[in-house]
């Protein structure tokens, strides 16, 4: 048996970056694709709302293990075979994307029909709508329901281990297993999963609060 | 005089329920035409049929130029910058000041640079009288305020037509007397304008000529003077003598 020591956290600090660059990926993919799917909620073609609809209940269907397994180890049978990080990656963003979709789909509609009357009124096309009074409104109602659900996603990272990917859970057991001091080795893996989550809660409180100022 | 407003036997439904049963009136330059009837007598669907809020079923209706009825060849964008409208709820952007609200249109659609819009700002500011609130939020202003925005906002974009639907019908007497005023300088000036209105005293006094709708039709017009004294209808004597 080894004793926990200095090194065992530096280990589970490089293990814990991994999980960090892996939320990294899916927040912007995830957003990216999530900004694409929410626009196409509810967009004025009917073609464009059936899609994007379709593929959220599609994903949010699919467990994410699965959308895991479906990615590393299908697309490895089809020929393509992914590192660990890009298919956790890609498996993230395609997973984040159908859930912030539908969560900023509501934060739009969630701005009152006025505005868009008010605006369409002035003259404004739907993309000037969108951009200069819709959008920004519905920016300040998404932040607590995009913060809340990023803070999942940080702490779902550790899901990715069943790829092989080394995140920061994954590295806690591992070092359990040499170790044999879960209380302190998962007490350390839980004070980063910590660290690395309170300061997106009190960033969002931020800047909840600075935009109450001036919009409500 | 021109008009400014041709509206020939105008039909509109909502699904199977008829608003407009063929209505025809015309707006000359400079008038100020007040309409008022009971709720669900089609007023504010007329009104908002007048910048294209609403499609038209059947009729000609022609406003500044643009014939609203053909729905395909509408200039919407054109329309909408000379014809301006206000609402009983104001609508003011929450998220950007006073001053941004009058000039989001401006640098937006008219492309204006941001000092010119500014001082397009200021001026329609001065004129409702609220030059000194350009840096608050909306929601830091009483109703009265906000709905004197609002139509600084309509009037930067320099209309040719104002509408008003219910402008002070969510405001209290005090508030509502300073909206009316803004309204009634702007009449002066030779806005022409269109109102749907429950302020009797208000439309009795200005209105150049009076519409009383009932069941989707222009029911009695004329100058209101003698739509009071004299209304020929049953329904017009029975609505002006329930407003006390």
């Amino acid at each position: 048996m080894i004793a926990f020591s200095f090194l065992h956290v530096e280990y589970l600090l490089q293990a814990a970056l991994w999980t960090v660059i892996l939320s990294l990926v899916a927040f912007v993919g995830g957003g990216s694709l999530g900004f694409v799917i929410a626009l196409g909620r509810v967009s004025p073609s009917p073609t464009l709302r059936r899609l994007s609809s379709a593929y959220i209940q599609v994903v949010q269907g699919i467990p994410l293990l699965v959308v895991l397994f479906i990615t590393y180890f299908g697309l490895a049978i089809a020929g393509f075979s992914l590192s660990p990080l890009v298919a956790a990656g890609m498996s993230f963003a395609v997973y984040c994307a159908a859930f912030l979709g539908e969560i900023w789909r509501g934060c739009i509609e969630a701005v009152p029909k006025t505005q868009w009357e008010a605006s369409a009124c002035l003259g404004f096309n739907r993309f000037e709508q969108l951009q200069k009074v819709i959008l920004p409104q519905a920016f300040k109602i998404a932040i607590p329901s995009t913060v809340g659900f990023m803070v999942q996603i940080v702490k779902n990272t550790s899901l990715a281990s069943v790829i092989g990917f080394l995140d920061l859970s994954r590295a806690g057991q591992i070092i359990n297993n040499s170790t044999f001091q879960p209380f302190t080795v998962f007490g350390c893996v839980a004070l980063i999963y910590f660290c690395i989550c309170y300061p997106l809660s009190a960033l969002s409180k931020h800047y909840e609060r600075k935009l109450h100022v001036s919009n409500r | 005089m021109s008009a400014i407003v041709s509206i020939r036997n105008l039909h509109k439904s909502f699904g199977p329920v008829p608003v407009l049963n063929g209505v025809s009136l015309d707006v000359q330059k400079g008038q100020m035409i007040a309409i008022i009837g009971r709720s669900g007598s089609g007023k504010s669907t007329l009104l908002r049929c007048l910048n294209g809020l609403e499609r038209v079923d059947s009729g000609d209706i022609s406003v500044c130029g643009h014939h609203i009825h053909l729905h395909d060849k509408l200039n919407l964008r054109q329309l909408r910058q000379q014809v301006g409208i206000v609402f009983q709820s104001y609508n003011l952007f929450p998220h950007v000041t006073v001053e941004r609200n009058v000039t989001l249109a401006l640098t937006t659609i008219k492309k204006l640079a941001s000092a010119e819009a500014k001082k397009i700002a200021r001026e329609v500011l001065t004129l409702v009288g609220l030059q000194d609130k350009k840096d608050a939020y909306p929601e830091q202003l009483s109703g009265g305020q906000q709905q004197r925005v609002a139509i600084a906002r309509s009037l930067a974009m320099a209309p040719e037509l104002m509408l008003f639907d219910e402008v002070t019908s969510a405001l209290d007497p005090e508030l509502t007397a300073e909206v009316l005023k803004v309204m009634e300088d702007l009449s002066r000036q030779g806005m022409t304008m269109v109102l749907v209105t429950h302020e009797m005293a208000f439309a009795r006094k200005l209105a150049d000529i009076l519409v009383f709708m009932h069941q989707g039709k222009v029911w009695e017009i004329g100058p209101p003077d003698e739509l009071f004294a004299h209304p020929k209808t049953p329904e017009l004597a029975k609505f002006v003598s329930s407003d006390l």
